[in-house]
């Protein structure tokens, strides 16, 4: 009887051994969508260290996403600036934004939490639409953002591979830190925690700044793999679509956020082979996930296991 | 004849429209704490039948009618056939509604297609209006005659009625009404097919002088949110000032700051729901 | 780590490998077929001109047949949802997942920009009969884009401004749409109006999708300009006109529209409040000529409605590069050759009625058309020619070179001589 510590070590190494083999299974352009794949699981984990993890949902994380996209952009086209910098740059601008954000969000709670911070995003939108001068406006900016040992597909793949190992893991501790476990605390039961002398707001105001910073690297990453950035990268639209990952996978789970980028990006290369109808189908997915698996994937799977008498991983103690 | 009269005319007739969407969505909101965020593509079907019956029958109140009422049917389906099994948190309600959102837009593509229409409207209403020196269409002011219309009725159901009564005691406290005896279930149902199909109607009104195109429910959809969120929970005064509030700062900040577009409206009430979270009027859960 | 399971991961990992590389070697080897990428905004604002783009170019290989020098046209068709995010990466599938050897298509600016910035980098062509972005074929040409069958944004507005001028008008106000496109008709229109003589009094830009234009119809109402210059697409166009209308200043004060704004994915769906509006364009379909009457039947028969500028461009396309193909004998992979048989041919038989070729920077020369709209026999609304400007060419009067000097359109610069 393996432990199951060791266990789970089993699993990460074969995820990061397939994760480091893919591009020679898939070639070409299947790199390409597992490049875009691996980018866009940063973003739902973001997403879900609020959703799933203090019990927040936002609906502006595509904004800050794509502010960090635009800085990027922006710098290294027309300051023609190095890529690096930008990108911190980037990083940084996105974390400044999730601060201003959350300034102003975490007053509030449940539906309320979810209609602000769409309201937010919806200013970043309105801005990088309006703002031609700086964000090119609908047009959007373009231009080759790759240093040159990046241009090749398959190179990209690693660099962004790597830096996915690290933030997953980097998530991972910071959701299993204590201050990740008062996030938890919060969301079972806010005046539980303020009864017991957290500091609620504190902690949601940092975990929030803390969800932007990755969303932000995701952000950065994301015009590495593009070199181009338009008013859409910040729209609704990603915010919800990376929601959606994050719950569709499992909320509350970081392996739950990658399976439902996974899941949705592939779902949506396949399904438009065949039809235009994609809207409808990310719809229902929706719905059907409500409905019938509103724990997500992870969740349904961890529910079957327990249900056909597999016995569940003793919870250590950490 | 000035300029500002003209414009505060523009907002109020914009406004009116708003009111009539956004009365649905504060109803459901404030009674069920469901944010429906399919009340968007309601407003868009509503417009679409409102333009099928209309182009069929050549008869506007008729086109209006079929909208509300069929409006109204969706939304039951919506409400007994998808947002019943959702007994969690408001959040997958939320969720859910949004993939509703996304299906309903997509079917209405797939059946009226990405033409922009416009729900045909009586002679009567054509044209533009000649009183007191002031050059007006003739079909705005009718909207705006019908928000206030429906306001007065609004109000008479929810103040004058024992349904209304049942309403506002739900919006404040659902589960004392609940422990009164009362069936809930039945008076969540039949408001959900209220706001639904006031969405359903505003859609024929506002599909004859904006159009219908594809993207037109989210517009709307964002637009009866800043309202219900400015104007309150659950509260029909706080629709109608929300609606004023938010259709006066749309049409002059897209005559002075053409440049800031939604910011003008977001900016707001971003600032309002981060110090005043519960809007104008609305009360706490 | 167990290595048996080790053992049989990589095992397993390697027959999936080999097996997904021979499917590959296959598919490359059963060649022959053409395989041209449509991209067309089928979901999202432009649905409707998206699918007009789709039907266009259907409706000529299906007339035409789907063979160029033996071999079989394919036509794989990507939504780019009226988003350039969206087009970029279906223009990014087309190219590296479904091997195409040239694309098509798209319709707004922004989408057009974003998919000729990925083929400058891979050299693949890319035709495009709509996007109007008139720096592709000018300051920022990219040799691998050419206009077939299309135009550039300022082209035609040009005519119509000497032909408002020549009626009397000599105060215009200018309302748009607040983006690249709208920018450069407006350019096009107040450059040569103001050089003639008129005065340009007010420029409204709105962002797209308003619903309300009564802001700018009162300040219109209270100019007493002797004309407007409309530049509306999509649904703007029809709450335009309506609005127009129902503000009492249709009669009043004469519209000279973009082509976009009279165009018949606008006005089918409108009835008097679209008629009698001058506007500018190589395509009118109520024209008499024996072509253009061929193709609007052979269109209406199709599909029930009278083709729109993005059918017949789309159509139009269609042609071109099939005179093209058969030129180099279907050898696409040649895509220098292709380009160059592109830019070289003067298509005889297209619905215009009249040959149409390149200048020398993959823009084609018209003879534009000043087009009314007029009701027909059964009740509906189509544009009739009313005067012809031959031989337009996206540079106006202007020489190139010189022109090329002067900034491009913008909201800042619109070539207003003072």
């Amino acid at each position: 009887m393996i432990s199951a510590l060791k266990r789970r070590a089993l699993w990460v190494g074969l995820g990061l051994f397939f994760v480091m083999v893919l591009p020679f299974i898939f070639t070409g352009y299947k790199t390409s969508i597992a490049t875009e794949i691996l980018i866009f699981a940063i973003l739902a984990m973001s997403i879900d260290i609020l959703a799933g993890h203090s019990g927040r949902t936002p609906l502006c994380h595509g904004a800050i996403f794509g502010v960090a996209t635009y800085v990027v952009l922006y710098y290294v086209t027309v300051t023609g600036g190095s890529v690096w910098v930008g990108s911190l740059l980037g990083i940084l601008a996105a974390v400044l934004t999730a601060v201003v954000f959350a300034l102003l969000a975490i007053r509030t709670s449940g539906v309320y939490f979810i209609l602000l911070t769409l309201a937010l995003g919806m200013i970043v939108w309105g801005l990088c639409l309006r703002w031609t001068s700086v964000t090119g406006g609908e047009n959007g900016l373009r231009g080759t953002v790759r240093p040159e040992w990046l241009a090749n597909q398959v190179h990209l793949y690693y660099f962004v591979a790597v830096c996915f190992v690290v933030l997953t893991y980097a998530m991972w501790r910071f959701v299993n830190s204590p201050f990740g476990q008062t996030l938890k605390g919060i969301r079972e039961s806010e005046s539980r925690m303020r009864t017991l002398g957290y500091d609620v707001s504190i902690h949601l105001f940092l975990g929030f700044t803390v969800s932007g910073l990755f969303a932000g690297i995701a952000g950065a990453l994301y015009a590495f793999f593009n070199s181009f950035v338009s008013p859409s990268t910040v729209a609704l639209a990603q915010s919800v679509e990376g929601l959606l990952m994050a719950i569709v996978g499992g909320a509350g789970s970081l392996l739950g956020a990658i399976i439902g980028s996974a899941l949705v990006i592939i779902l949506e290369n396949a399904v438009s082979l065949y039809t235009e109808r994609w809207l409808m189908v990310l719809g229902f997915m929706f719905i059907i996930t409500m409905l019938f698996a509103p724990q997500g994937i992870v969740g349904a799977v961890k529910s079957l296991m327990t249900r056909y008498g597999r016995k569940p991983a003793q919870k250590s103690s950490q | 004849m000035s300029m500002t009269f003209f414009q505060m005319l523009n907002g109020a007739t914009f406004a009116a429209l708003l009111f009539v969407v956004a009365s649905g969505f504060t109803l459901i909101f404030g009674l069920m704490r469901i944010v429906n965020l399919a009340h968007g593509a309601l407003y868009l079907m509503g417009g679409y039948i409102g333009y099928s019956v209309g182009i069929a029958t050549g008869n506007f109140f008729l086109s209006a009618v079929a909208a509300a009422l069929g409006i109204a049917l969706i939304g039951l389906i919506i409400d007994i056939g998808l947002l019943r099994f959702i007994k969690t948190t408001e959040l997958r309600q939320v969720l859910l509604t949004l993939g509703v959102a996304f299906v309903l837009n997509d079917i209405a593509l797939v059946i009226w297609g990405g033409d922009a229409f416009s729900v045909p409207v009586p002679q009567s209403l054509q044209g533009p209006s000649n009183f007191a020196g002031l050059v007006y269409p003739k079909y705005r002011l009718f909207v705006l005659l019908m928000g206030v219309l429906i306001f007065i009725g609004l109000w008479l159901l929810l103040h004058k009625t024992r349904l209304g009564a049942l309403i506002r005691a739900g919006v404040d406290d659902a589960e004392t009404v609940e422990a009164m005896g009362v069936d809930i279930k039945r008076i969540f149902v039949y408001t959900f097919m209220l706001g639904s199909a006031l969405a359903g109607l505003g859609g024929a009104m506002g599909g004859a002088f904006l159009t219908l195109y594809p993207t037109a429910d989210s517009e709307i959809l964002v637009y009866s949110m800043a309202v219900v969120i400015i104007g309150g929970r659950g509260s029909l005064k706080g629709a109608a000032l929300g609606s004023l509030l938010v259709g006066m700062l749309a049409t002059f900040g897209q005559v002075w700051f053409p440049e800031l577009a939604y910011f003008v409206i977001f900016g707001p009430m971003a600032i309002l729901l981060a110090f005043k979270p519960l809007g104008l009027f609305g009360r706490a859960a | 780590m167990d290595r048996r399971r080790f053992v049989k991961s990589l095992s397993a990992a390697a027959t999936v490998a080999s097996v997904s590389s021979l499917a590959r070697t296959a598919s490359a080897q059963s060649g022959g077929n053409i395989r041209i990428g449509l991209l067309a905004p089928l979901t999202g604002v432009l649905a409707a001109g998206g699918k007009e783009l789709v039907e266009g170019f259907e409706l000529f290989w299906k007339q035409n047949g789907t063979t160029v020098a033996g071999r079989r046209i394919e036509i794989i068709i990507e939504d780019d949802a009226s988003n350039p995010d969206t087009a970029l990466q279906k223009a990014r599938r087309l190219v590296e997942q479904r091997d195409a050897h040239f694309l098509v298509g798209n319709i707004l600016a922004n989408t057009g920009l974003a998919v000729a910035e990925y083929v400058k980098s891979n050299g693949v062509p890319y035709f495009i009969s709509v996007v109007a972005a008139d720096d592709l074929t000018q300051r920022k040409r990219i040799p691998n884009v050419v206009r077939v069958a299309g135009y550039t944004a300022s082209q035609m507005p040009r005519p119509l401004a000497e032909f408002a001028y020549k009626r009397g008008a000599r105060k215009i106000i200018t309302i748009s749409q607040d983006y690249t496109f709208g920018h450069e008709q407006c350019g096009g229109f107040a450059q040569t109006f103001s050089e003639m003589g008129g005065s340009i009094v007010q420029q409204f830009w709105h962002p797209i999708n308003t619903a309300d234009f009564s802001p700018y119809l009162a300040q219109i109402q209270s100019s007493g300009v002797d004309g407007v210059f409309v530049m509306e697409t999509g649904a703007d166009a029809n709450r335009m006109l309506q609005q127009y209308s129902n503000f009492g200043l249709k009669g009043k004060i004469p519209i000279y529209g973009a082509m976009n704004l009279t165009d018949q994915s606008v006005i089918r769906t409108l009835g008097p409040e679209c008629g009698g509006i001058f506007s500018s364009a190589h395509f009118c379909e109520g024209s008499d000529n024996a072509q253009t009457r061929k193709f609007v039947s052979d269109y209406e028969k199709a599909y029930s409605k009278l083709p729109s500028l993005y059918g017949f461009s789309q159509y139009a396309c269609a042609m071109w590069i099939n005179e093209a193909m058969k030129q180099i004998s279907g050898k696409v992979e040649d895509r220098a050759a292709l380009l160059k048989a592109v830019n070289g041919i003067t298509l005889e038989n297209s619905p215009l009625g009249r040959p149409v070729k390149m200048d020398r920077y993959g823009n084609p020369i018209y003879d534009v058309f000043i087009r009314e709209t007029r009701v027909r026999a059964d009740g509906k609304f189509w544009n009739m020619p009313v005067e012809v400007f031959p031989q337009v060419s996206q540079f106006g009067k202007y020489d190139p070179e010189t022109y090329m000097k002067q900034p491009s359109y913008s909201r800042t610069f619109q070539g207003i001589k003072k």
